[in-house]
């Protein structure tokens, strides 16, 4: 046996000395199989089971409270302008990094001309960036974001300054709705190499539990929330 | 277990405690534990009406695990390798240390990045691959300073929580070169902006990025970390190679239990409803991803931890890390976290630190104790502190080591308490006599056999009568 393996034996063999089991049970086999196809819910806190527009309400509000402003844009045009907007208000060059993702390559850019747009993973000067989020979780103002050339993830964490677009369609309730999205776009049992839960800017409390932003993300978060 | 903050002997633990007591800059620097955490957990909780059932929905995840661990492991391997990613199993901390460095020397790595790992501390990572001729930054702020000092941290979510700002600057006046003798570090706002200055530099220059994990999740082969800098994702994202070091007992079986964990931990813990960042990392970089690792590793650390199993101080395998005993422990907010001269310190770590080092090795650490019972009242995951404390003291106790006169005092006490009359006559002898040479002021300023008590405050004396003596008088008069 190889040294990777004895390590993997000895370690297996030490958990069923002690839990007195041989690894070969047919009813712990089961219960471990089925427990993973199922994934049962547990209990849902009760902020999360409302109406969607509630939930767009709440999770708006969660984000203000964590430190993120939230522009809600009701036609694409407004999106547009809101991502201009969040670059001006930190005294940002009006130019920011983005993927190829679909949905945010389609605005209509032409509303805000001014705008410079690069493309592909963040690099270590880029000052800010835009991602789209696939779903958002009202109940603590988490927003999802998956890796991959649409929106990649160093764009979430390399800039000072981070804009994610959400379509209001794609705002749950609960961690557990968001995961059923990733579920039925990538199949059961399967993630896209990083899943984000992204629920405000980058911060520290590490000093004298004084909260500071910034730390080595983000300062500013900005979340624009489409339709 | 690594390096001489594991050996807590009684020596150094009362000598630990009584430094601690009498460091002013340390005792100022924990009054914000008091004001941060407590206050802030009271209120997250308040917020979630439903995190005692919550509470309970935890605890049978993580028993349910651990009955099932075995195949857990195995399920959560099948699908780390299924994404391409490969998993090391390490029976202790030096297989551990030696996987790690020689992953590392494998992708030719002259410097190393790591997020915050509690386990990474256990196993004394940092020394191993520097000996191994690799640079090792740390890059949590609590870390990093950690790092510059030379310290271990004094808690687990809060590494720093002994230190305060003007100490820090001064660490940083010292330690980062290059930048002007003259400039500003007086607010805590300076010091983390020069903090991510100095380690943005470490982020894109390294080779490795080390992670722990806060949950693996058997379903789909994934490692969670629980962050608010973001450094941890930094760590992962950039290098070609990303190492996540967590211990066996992290692991839950579904999306679904990782959700109900996560809704308990930084409410706990900060007292967040939620971290800025959760982030769920699986396997390596895929076709056409434009970043993030080219290979994935995770080493899972035994250490100790399957000895836990099916026996007396399984329940400590439930815990997540969240810090909320400590935070609560009177004992922790009055001397810090250093004086257990343990690498996890407060009530988790006198529970846990014997189980893995050996009772030997933290003979005060279960002792350190009020028995107050806050740290179970406030456990997410329900972990009966107390009594697992009090287990350690039997086991101390019948395994015949306690000092000679600590034993003789015992028996002798065993002796009269035996016996009721004798205990009652000793009592009715005693007591007025105390009372009668404590005087008017009604307390000992010192008194012989008890130093260690009046050493540091007055023993209140007896009244002149014992309770028993009080309570039937009190049943007379009442039934009077």
């Amino acid at each position: 046996m190889s040294a990777p393996d004895q390590g993997r034996a000895a370690v297996l063999s030490r958990v069923r000395a002690a839990l007195v089991v041989s690894g070969a049970e047919g009813t712990r086999a089961a219960a471990v199989e089925d427990r993973l196809r199922r994934h049962p819910r547990g209990t849902i806190p009760a902020r999360a089971l409302q109406s969607p527009e509630a939930c767009i309400e709440l999770l708006e509000a969660m984000l203000a409270s964590q430190g993120a402003k939230v522009t809600r844009a009701t036609t694409p045009e407004d999106a547009v302008r809101a991502v201009a907007w969040a670059l001006r208000a930190h005294d940002l060059p009006l130019c920011f990094r983005m993927g190829t993702d679909p949905v945010l390559g389609t605005l209509p850019w032409d509303a805000a001309p001014e705008l410079e747009r690069r493309f592909g993973a963040a690099e270590a000067e880029d000052r800010a960036a835009l991602s789209r989020a696939v779903a958002a979780a009202a109940e603590t103002g988490t927003l999802f974001l998956i890796s991959g050339a649409d929106n990649p993830t160093t764009l979430s964490f390399l800039p000072e300054a981070h804009t994610i677009l959400i379509r209001s369609s794609d705002i749950v309730g609960c961690y557990e709705e968001a995961f059923d999205l990733l579920r039925a776009l990538f199949g059961a049992g399967t993630l896209p190499r990083t899943v984000n839960m992204i629920s405000g800017p980058s911060r520290t409390a590490d000093i004298e539990q004084t909260i500071v932003r910034g730390a080595h993300g983000p300062k500013h978060l900005h979340v624009v929330i489409v339709g | 277990m690594a390096g001489a903050s594991e050996d807590a002997s009684p020596q150094t633990f009362k000598q630990g405690a009584a430094r601690a007591l009498a460091d002013a800059k340390l005792q100022r620097a924990l009054l914000n534990v008091k004001r941060g955490f407590i206050v802030k957990r009271a209120l997250a909780r308040s917020k979630l009406p439903e995190f005692d059932r919550l509470r309970d929905e935890a605890r049978a995840i993580k028993d349910h695990t651990l009955q099932h661990l075995d195949l857990y492991l195995e399920a959560y391997e099948r699908k780390v390798i299924e994404s391409g990613g490969q998993v090391h199993f390490a029976p202790t901390a030096g297989h551990a240390r030696d996987i790690v460095l020689r992953l590392c020397k494998g992708a030719g790595a002259k410097l190393v990045t790591k997020g915050k790992s509690m386990v990474s501390e256990e196993i004394g990572l940092n020394a191993h691959l520097e000996a191994g001729g690799i640079e090792v930054a740390e890059t949590d702020l609590g870390e990093h300073i950690i790092q510059i000092r030379g310290e271990a941290p004094s808690h687990i979510i809060a590494p720093v929580i002994h230190l305060n700002k003007e100490e820090i600057a001064e660490d940083f006046a010292r330690a980062h070169g290059g930048l002007p003798k003259e400039r500003p570090l007086g607010s805590v706002q300076d010091l983390v902006a020069e903090a991510r200055a100095v380690l943005r530099e470490k982020f894109i220059a390294a080779d490795v990025g080390i992670t722990g994990a806060n949950l693996l999740v058997a379903e789909t082969g994934s490692s969670i970390i629980v962050t608010n800098e973001g450094n941890g994702d930094l760590t992962e994202t950039l290098p070609r190679l990303h190492i996540v070091i967590a211990s066996i007992e992290k692991i839950v079986p579904t999306l679904e239990d990782a959700c109900t964990i996560l809704r308990l931990l930084a409410r706990s813990g900060t007292g967040q409803e939620i971290t800025s960042y959760t982030t769920f990392a699986t396997g390596p970089r895929r076709r056409g991803d434009p970043d993030g690792p080219r290979s994935y590793h995770v080493v899972l650390l035994d250490n100790g931890r399957s000895e836990m199993l099916g026996g007396d101080f399984q329940d400590m395998l439930r815990c997540i890390r969240c810090g909320a005993c400590l935070n609560h422990c009177p004992v922790y907010g009055t001397i810090g976290g250093h004086a257990y001269g343990s690498l996890y310190p407060g009530p988790m770590g006198a529970v846990l630190t014997p189980a893995l080092a050996g009772i030997d090795h933290a003979r005060d650490l279960p002792n350190a104790s009020s028995f107050c019972g806050r740290c179970e009242e406030v456990c997410p995951m329900a972990i009966p502190l107390p009594s697992l404390m009090r287990k350690w003291r039997e086991r101390d106790f019948e395994r015949g080591d306690p000092p000679l006169a600590q034993r003789f005092a015992l028996k002798l006490w065993a002796f009269a308490a035996k016996r009721p009359l004798l205990y009652h006559a000793l009592g009715r002898a005693v007591a007025p006599l105390l009372a009668r040479l404590a005087g008017a002021q009604g307390r000992f300023r010192s008194l012989p056999f008890a130093g260690a008590w009046t050493g540091t405050r007055d023993l209140p004396a007896p009244e002149g009568k014992t309770f028993h003596a009080l309570y039937a008088e009190r049943r007379r008069s009442r039934d009077r």
